[in-house]
């Protein structure tokens, strides 16, 4: 007899009650939330140093060789992804600077707008995006990141720039790369290659955001 | 069958009277999200000192990541959809919601009560459901009921982001003007409130949700708010707000920070408040002599549509420290981020994780 209304079925007020706010920093748990730096490891987990301060000198410095070399003389961009890719392409740029003289830009790009786990997680805060007024047409931009895992980081950060522009060619440095790809995606310049297990957490430790300069594993047991 | 329904109207309207006589408040705003914002925007009153930071934040990150950029797009909330629904007329609100909703690639559907089923005499919770069973996962509700988007919270399983209520509310233009305060008068610097700042509000208070909203907000941040208006453009009850009362606008303006101008609500008022416009911009308008009294840096703030020549001499709309235009433009900004963070992981609350 009553017409069906289009009411609410099943996911509604009962919804509402269980939903349970989470806890912002779930970065244990979430593979693309990079290492947590700061966090203690749990007890029982096993911690191993794979760069020292010194090992990851002569990295960056080998890193900012490699570059130079494959790039020649062409313009090229730096640009770190928040946190610490940021300061490690302000390092990069620097060595090049030593190494040739000549200034290289560096910028900064927040690929949090558009990452592809944005549903499921709670909103993120965003992290700064600094990239040059000329834009990043034409350049040859080296993304650079502390640690290259799933890969998914690196993909939202090419669709993030471009919208920016077109650069000439896109590459990849990475401090850090622990395997386990999701996508299809290499990276050109690797400071080392660390075998890991898919729960192990590799944390980069820098001396700009963290006080000094290591790298650790801390494996799951 | 037909007596049922009639009851069942009856009934809801009742409790719709019921809760705007309450007042804000009586309707919780949903428990809070993990960004510290409440699920719904409904009053700025809900927003923490946290969340309202956190806000003004995301808003200058969204700046930052958009700015000087060919694609002015992100794909932030794909897939998603955002229903503006406006009971009343608005040209700047709509517009501004449904400019940022594009900005990160929502679907924006527009549902204004002239030319819709709300003129053949649907109620708001009708409206609601059927926005509820179409999937809309944020509804921008203007109202000219006070109280009318805490109902609206209670019916949909979406976000409610309230647009503007009667003489009650307007959250997000008291977001964007702390934002256009915050880049004047603290840089825009990352985490900063607004205190030790001083801001002066002066005209309709009586009648204006804007007034209401920034006094809670601005108060949240830190900064020392004073009202100006004849007394009878004045609320009752104002006396229990966070901010100071004064009638005498030259004593309140000597060397504050900023001065935001109401409009004279014209079309809300029913009654004699003041005896002639002429007196009342005599009173009460921003003249350039006025103008000069304010600290040197000091800016001018209108939240729109001007009576130029009432409220503002439009050589101060159009004068040194106008922010006018540039409040227009934050609005965007800062309504992307309220809906980057009201949206993004609301999948979390579990509504639309069978439904979909």
């Amino acid at each position: 007899m009553v017409p069906s209304r289009p009411v609410q079925t099943g996911h509604g007020a009962a919804f509402r009650q269980s939903f349970v706010p989470a806890g912002r920093d779930e970065s244990a748990t979430n593979p693309l939330a990079g290492p947590p730096a700061t966090a203690d490891p749990p007890p029982g987990a096993r911690t191993a140093v794979i760069l020292s301060a010194a090992d990851i000198r002569r990295t960056v410095d080998r890193i900012a060789h490699q570059i130079l070399e494959s790039v020649g003389d062409r313009a090229v961009l730096l640009v770190g992804i928040p946190s610490r890719g940021v300061p490690l392409a302000h390092r990069l740029a620097a060595r090049m600077h030593e190494f040739t003289g000549t200034t290289y830009a560096v910028g900064g790009l927040d690929i949090t707008l558009y990452r592809d786990d944005l549903r499921g997680r709670p909103p993120r805060p965003l992290a700064e995006t600094r990239l040059p007024a000329s834009g990043v047409d034409g350049l040859i931009v080296v993304l650079v990141d502390d640690v290259l895992y799933s890969g998914r980081t690196v993909r939202a950060a090419m669709d993030a720039l471009r919208d920016h522009g077109r650069p000439a060619a896109i590459r990849l440095a990475v401090l850090v790369d622990r395997g386990h790809r999701q996508l299809p995606i290499r990276a050109d310049y690797v400071g080392k290659n660390i075998p890991t297990a898919f729960d192990d957490d590799v944390a980069v430790h820098l001396a700009e955001t963290d006080g000094s300069d290591a790298v650790h594993v801390v494996r799951a047991s | 069958m037909t007596a049922s329904t009639t009851a069942a109207h009856t009934a809801e309207r009742a409790e719709t009277a019921d809760a705007i006589a309450a007042g804000p408040g009586t309707v919780a705003s949903g428990q809070p999200g993990s960004s510290g914002l409440p699920r719904h925007l409904l009053s700025a009153a809900d927003l923490s000192r946290d969340a309202a930071v956190e806000v003004l934040d995301t808003a200058e990150r969204l700046d930052q990541a958009i700015a000087g950029r060919e694609v002015r797009k992100l794909p932030t909330l794909r897939g998603r959809t955002v229903v503006n629904l406006f009971y009343e007329d608005s040209t700047r609100t709509r517009i501004s919601f449904e400019l940022a909703a594009k900005r990160l690639s929502a679907d924006v559907i527009n549902f204004s009560a002239k030319g819709s089923s709300v003129s053949k005499g649907e109620s708001l919770k009708d409206t609601a459901l059927t926005l509820q069973a179409m999937g809309a996962d944020a509804v921008v509700c203007r109202h000219s009921a006070s109280g009318a988007p805490h109902r609206l919270a209670g019916w949909v399983s979406g976000s409610v982001v309230n647009a503007g209520d009667g003489t009650h509310e307007h959250p997000t233009q008291a977001l964007l003007d702390a934002f256009t305060l915050r880049r004047h008068l603290a840089g825009g610097a990352h985490g900063a409130g607004l205190d030790g700042r001083r801001v002066v509000i002066v005209g309709d208070v009586l009648h204006s949700r804007v007034a209401r909203s920034n006094v809670l907000l601005l108060a949240t941040l830190g900064a020392s708010v004073t009202l100006v208006a004849p007394p009878t453009l004045l609320p009752v009850g104002v006396e229990a707000w966070p901010c100071e009362v004064s009638y005498d606008l030259n004593a309140a303006l000597a060397g504050v920070d900023a001065v935001m101008m109401l409009r004279v609500q014209r079309e809300r008022m029913d009654g004699a408040f003041f005896p002639t416009v002429r007196e009342y911009t005599r009173g009460y308008g921003l003249d350039l002599r006025r103008r000069g009294l304010i600290a040197s840096d000091g800016i001018v703030m209108h939240p729109g549509p001007m009576n130029r020549g009432v409220e503002i001499a439009p050589a101060v709309a159009d004068g040194d420290g106008s922010v006018i235009t540039e409040q227009v433009a934050n609005g965007v900004t800062v309504r992307m981020a309220v809906l980057y963070l009201l949206l993004s992981g609301s999948d979390l609350s579990g509504e639309r994780g069978g439904a979909v």
